[in-house]
């Protein structure tokens, strides 16, 4: 009986606890996300009371809108490129970090540090870097011979500079595979030892397979992450030159702060969960394909 | 054979080595360039080729920066803002966490499997709705949209992260806690929340770097510049003196310099549990 009221009781506490979290999601996600579905369809501009225009602004979008068009280009041409390049990178440092290596906490900070880094001051700091006259990656250019870049300035060079710049900021994912390669099973390794097996056979047949989840993790935050870039345009580029670093959460802020129109905001957003959306599935639909779980093999 | 193994393992250490050091120069050289900037004269750094010893060293950069905008005035509104932000998102994520990972009630996980899809949502779905409910309860311009929505769970992240760390603690310990006669909340206060400091300190310094780094929040509610955060700050502090580089860098050093202070001071948790986000995932 005592255990019964215990229980009951459980239950009420349950519920009042998680209210914050509840109401939180119904105030702040859900309200809201319906909110911008409906306004996607008018032409609200602040001032005027908003007109339910049908499929108005997404055909504007279509027919007349080229910053939109360039601004998709610009950020799934990011987006591929930085999660790419960083999830190589890291998982590459973060392998060589597992190697048994002395100093690894001081290797550790170094690689993380940048990541934490506010994104106004990197920002800041990477546009004195990229300087074309006296920043530091033209000067080092010059120093192996190479010809000098515009990087941030020029219309072709900047998403690759971007790019580059998100190498830098690496580090969180880094930290992550760091911690699943120090969870993969020790035997593993002594077996394909056993069997005659080189570094690689280590690395190909039990690091890899053993760290796809890790993967899979990594690449479904970064390509949310990465979609909604936003510092690095406001600061940096403004979006320029000729659009070409236009970023999508970047032109959503410029048509609702700026231009005040609500209504294409909310319709742009909308094609962003859209496009985020269809990203993931993708990741997701294609993991039974090479993402190895321990659970799956045991069954 | 013996002989040539170990010569391998030798040579593949040392070509780890090489790269890993490499590979910390590079990513400290900005870092390196961002400190050297901040102490010379506005001369000195448009020397070809670029000198890496401040001549003379002006300190005085950082004193100079500071009071050419109202820089203190944007330290403590950040720290207003962090202050009942960092304490709403702690205090509520460990409660919400708590009730997700250790009571029982009806259709607990499938309201956390629901929650659980707004990590998955971009925030500028969102940030216009948000804006303009704000605008009508007649918050803009105040701290108000900055702080209130993280007393209500602190954001499912945090949630996710210390319920999968309270799920790791024995189920035992509450039970004997039950038994004498402890209420939930004392259960979670004297059980859960000393055994969990790791997870509930990553928690909040990952919170910490997310306000401080907040950019986008800020310029979209705050207006009047006696309002402003460092972050704001010092974007318009660029626009102000767009090529008085040693001004900038100084400024950006101290906006950088807390958050890697925190870092330091935290870091020890902080690896264990940013780890503990990815392997459950």
């Amino acid at each position: 009986m005592n255990k019964k009221s215990l229980y009951s009781n459980e239950a009420k506490w349950g519920i009042i606890l998680a209210l914050p979290a509840i109401l939180g999601f119904l105030i702040w996600t859900l309200g809201p996300m319906i909110a911008s579905f409906v306004l996607g369809f008018t032409d609200w501009n602040v001032v005027s009371t908003p007109h339910f225009i049908g499929i108005g602004n997404f055909r504007r979008m279509l027919v007349e809108d080229f910053i939109f068009k360039k601004s998709i280009y610009a950020t799934i041409y990011y987006s591929v490129g930085s999660v790419i390049a960083s999830i190589i990178f890291a998982f590459l440092v973060a392998f060589l970090l597992n190697q048994k290596v002395k100093g690894l906490p001081l290797f550790r900070t170094i690689f993380y540090l940048p990541s934490i880094t506010p994104a106004i001051a990197s920002a800041m700091l990477w546009i004195w870097l990229f300087n074309p006259d006296f920043g530091l990656l033209n000067q080092i250019l010059q120093r192996f011979g190479l010809p000098r870049l515009l990087w941030i300035y020029d219309e072709k060079q900047v998403i690759p500079s971007l790019i580059f710049m998100s190498i830098w900021g690496m580090g969180g994912m880094m930290v992550i595979f760091l911690a699943g390669l120090q969870g993969v099973p020790q035997e593993l390794y002594e077996a394909v030892e056993i069997d005659g097996g080189n570094w690689w056979h280590r690395f190909r047949y039990v690091t890899i397979p053993m760290m796809t989840p890790t993967i899979f993790f990594n690449l479904v935050m970064a390509i949310i992450g990465s979609f909604q870039v936003f510092t690095s345009a406001y600061i940096m580029t403004s979006g320029g030159p000729n659009y070409a670093s236009m970023f999508y959460v970047y032109y959503i802020y410029l048509s609702a702060f700026r231009y005040g129109q609500m209504g294409y905001a909310c319709a742009l957003a909308i094609i962003l969960f859209i496009i985020i959306l269809s990203f993931t599935l993708v990741v997701f639909k294609s993991s039974p394909y090479w993402v190895y779980y321990e659970s799956a093999r045991r069954r | 054979m013996a002989l040539s193994k170990s010569l391998s393992i030798k040579l593949g250490k040392t070509i780890t080595y090489i790269i890993l050091a490499l590979g910390s120069i590079v990513f400290m050289l900005p870092f390196i360039w961002l400190l050297r900037s901040s102490f010379m004269e506005l001369g000195q750094i448009f020397i070809l080729p670029p000198e890496w010893i401040p001549r003379p060293f002006r300190w005085q950069n950082y004193p100079e920066a500071l009071t050419a905008a109202p820089f203190l005035t944007y330290f403590l509104n950040t720290l207003k803002i962090l202050i009942f932000n960092e304490s709403g998102v702690v205090l509520t994520s460990i409660i919400c966490a708590y009730s997700f990972a250790r009571l029982r009630w009806p259709g607990r996980d499938l309201i956390f499997a629901i929650l659980l899809t707004s990590l998955m949502l971009p925030y500028a779905v969102t940030l216009i709705p948000t804006f303009i409910l704000w605008k009508m309860l007649g918050a803009l311009n105040t701290f108000i949209p900055l702080t209130v929505p993280a007393w209500f769970g602190g954001g499912m992240f945090n949630i996710f992260l210390l319920r999968q760390f309270f799920l790791t603690i024995p189920y035992e310990l509450d039970e004997a806690a039950y038994m004498d006669g402890a209420s939930p909340l004392k259960v979670l206060w004297s059980v859960v929340v000393p055994l969990s400091k790791p997870a509930i300190i990553t928690v909040a310094i990952f919170n910490f770097i997310g306000v401080w780094n907040d950019l986008l929040g800020p310029i979209i509610y705050l207006s009047d510049p006696g309002k402003y955060t460092l972050a704001i700050g010092l974007s318009v502090f660029r626009s102000m003196y767009t090529a008085q580089w040693h001004y900038l860098m100084a400024a950006s050093v101290v906006v950088l310099a807390p958050v890697i202070l925190i870092f330091f001071i935290g870091q020890r948790y902080f690896i264990q549990g940013i780890a503990l986000t990815g392997l459950k995932g």
